[in-house]
């Protein structure tokens, strides 16, 4: 168990390692009740969130479509990643990283109150991730038939209520599955329910390994306030269009944008039989440093992989300094796997 | 809860040395160590013929956590390495007293083995940690 913005959390329930591969395979069950859900409701909920996103969530036409954005500072750093879920007309629901909760739910906050918009905390509700290619049958199986039809028809990041159970297909693994929140006092026996029918209990270790695979940013790495979405992966989640839309930080990354050269956040996979982890030096022949911000052992690839922040430019060969020696790196285009298929050559 | 084997002595690093009875040494790393690292994905052994002082860092294990120096407990010259950890490291985390092993030592005198501890007397070192 470890501390993880103040819940305490399993790394794994025996091995990491096996975790992932029931997730890639099979279907894997994820407690991510850590994260915070926040309803926003209000006629001007959706003005409110045009000014505190990054991403516009004007983008979601119908009810139950969720959308991926940063919620940046004046500055342009990045306060949280969240995902926005649009429940009708003047009802958000944006989940948030644990480790910000607080930090955030005072922003939003103080921007909601002007305009009359009011933000509740869902701490009545548990969040359960299951996922994996046969995340969504072991979700039908325990629900009724229109129910269960009802899941499955739901297409990629959308979410409904249905029943006492918001489902989503969302995700933080690169597979198929669902997210889902419901109230916490019946969280256990929906545990209970899928691990009876083999679905793989998983811990922090599995979600992390998952996720850098999957080429997903970890928020407190591989970003956070002091860097800016365009250095960090992310720029197709900023939503320039209208330009008419003021979003807190569209100021500052757009001086960013205009003074030219980026560093970027590029994928790793190491050659040599070692694992990158955060915080190693980077050396990029002619352009300088870098530095990786997070790094691991792929479990799909059996090579470590990692995420770094290089100096513009194309170079594809780096070093990586492990444990003080200089070993080569390629340069890739995350994600290293998608779908239980690996993306990157090894 | 961890186990070792009362066949062997242990050095406070969490290695295992057991006599194989003929004038050398294996020596791995204990159930409690392999269980702190996690699921381990690379293994570096020491060459055979390298001569070791005690306490040297001598092999590497790497988990999905972290990379750990493995030190030797005695003092000697390495006669054999396990092979089959260059392709199957999880042997250490599955087997940690018998397919786990990592090498061979021919120690250079008696004296070190004196030093190292008992099984109960590790356990209640690992125990504290």
């Amino acid at each position: 168990m470890v501390d993880f913005g103040g819940w305490d959390m399993p790394l794994n329930y025996g091995s990491q390692i096996e975790e992932h591969h029931a997730v890639r395979q099979h279907a894997g069950l994820f407690d991510v009740s850590h994260m915070r859900a926040l309803d926003l409701s209000g006629a001007r909920a959706g003005e409110c969130l045009r000014l505190l996103l990054a991403n516009d969530v004007a983008r979601l036409k119908d009810p139950g479509k969720a959308l991926y954005s940063c919620m940046l500072n004046e500055a342009g750093g990045i306060l949280d990643d969240l995902i926005v879920y649009r429940l009708g007309d003047g009802q958000f629901r944006v989940v948030v990283n644990a480790g910000t909760a607080d930090k955030d739910q005072a922003w939003i906050s103080a921007h909601a109150a002007p305009l009359e918009v009011r933000v509740a905390a869902r701490s009545d509700q548990a969040l359960l991730a299951i996922q994996g290619p046969e995340a969504r049958a072991h979700v039908a199986a325990l629900l009724s038939p229109p129910d269960a039809a009802r899941a499955l028809s739901l297409d990629v990041f959308v979410g409904a209520q249905i029943g006492a159970w918001f489902i989503a297909r969302t995700g933080y693994t690169g597979e198929d599955g669902f997210e889902i929140m419901l109230p916490a006092e019946a969280a256990e026996e929906l545990w209970r329910a899928l691990t009876a029918r083999g679905v793989r209990c998983c811990g922090l270790g599995a979600r992390d390994t998952l996720r850098l695979e999957a080429g997903m940013n970890l928020y407190g790495l591989d970003m956070d306030e002091h860097t800016h979405p365009l250095e960090s992966g992310l720029e197709w989640t900023v939503a320039w269009d209208p330009p008419e839309r003021n979003f807190i930080g569209r100021a500052a990354l757009e001086r960013v944008r205009g003074a030219g050269t980026v560093p970027r956040l590029c994928g790793l996979v190491l050659e040599e039989r070692a694992v990158m982890r955060a915080h190693q030096r980077v050396i990029v022949p002619e352009e300088g440093e870098g530095m990786i911000t997070s790094g691991t052992f792929s479990p799909t690839l059996a090579r470590s992989i990692a995420l770094a922040r290089l100096p513009a430019g194309s170079v594809r060969e780096v070093q990586v300094e492990v444990r003080g020696k200089l070993l080569p790196a390629r340069v890739v285009r995350p994600p290293f796997v998608r779908h239980g298929r690996a993306l990157v050559q090894v | 809860m961890s186990n070792a084997p009362a066949d062997r002595r242990y050095a406070r690093s969490h290695e295992w040395v057991r006599d194989l009875g003929d004038g050398t040494v294996e020596i791995g790393i204990s159930d409690h160590a392999q269980s702190s690292l996690g699921d381990l994905v690379f293994v570096e052994v020491p060459e055979t013929g390298r001569t070791l002082a005690a306490g040297e860092a001598c092999a590497v294990v790497e988990s999905v956590k972290a990379a750990s120096d493995i030190y030797s407990p005695l003092s000697g010259t390495v006669v054999a390495v396990n092979e089959q950890l260059a392709s199957a490291p999880e042997l250490i985390n599955q087997q940690p007293y018998e397919a786990g092993w990592i090498f061979r030592l021919r120690p250079a005198d008696g004296a070190g083995v004196a030093a190292l501890l008992d099984a109960k007397a590790y356990l209640a070192v690992a125990d504290s940690e």
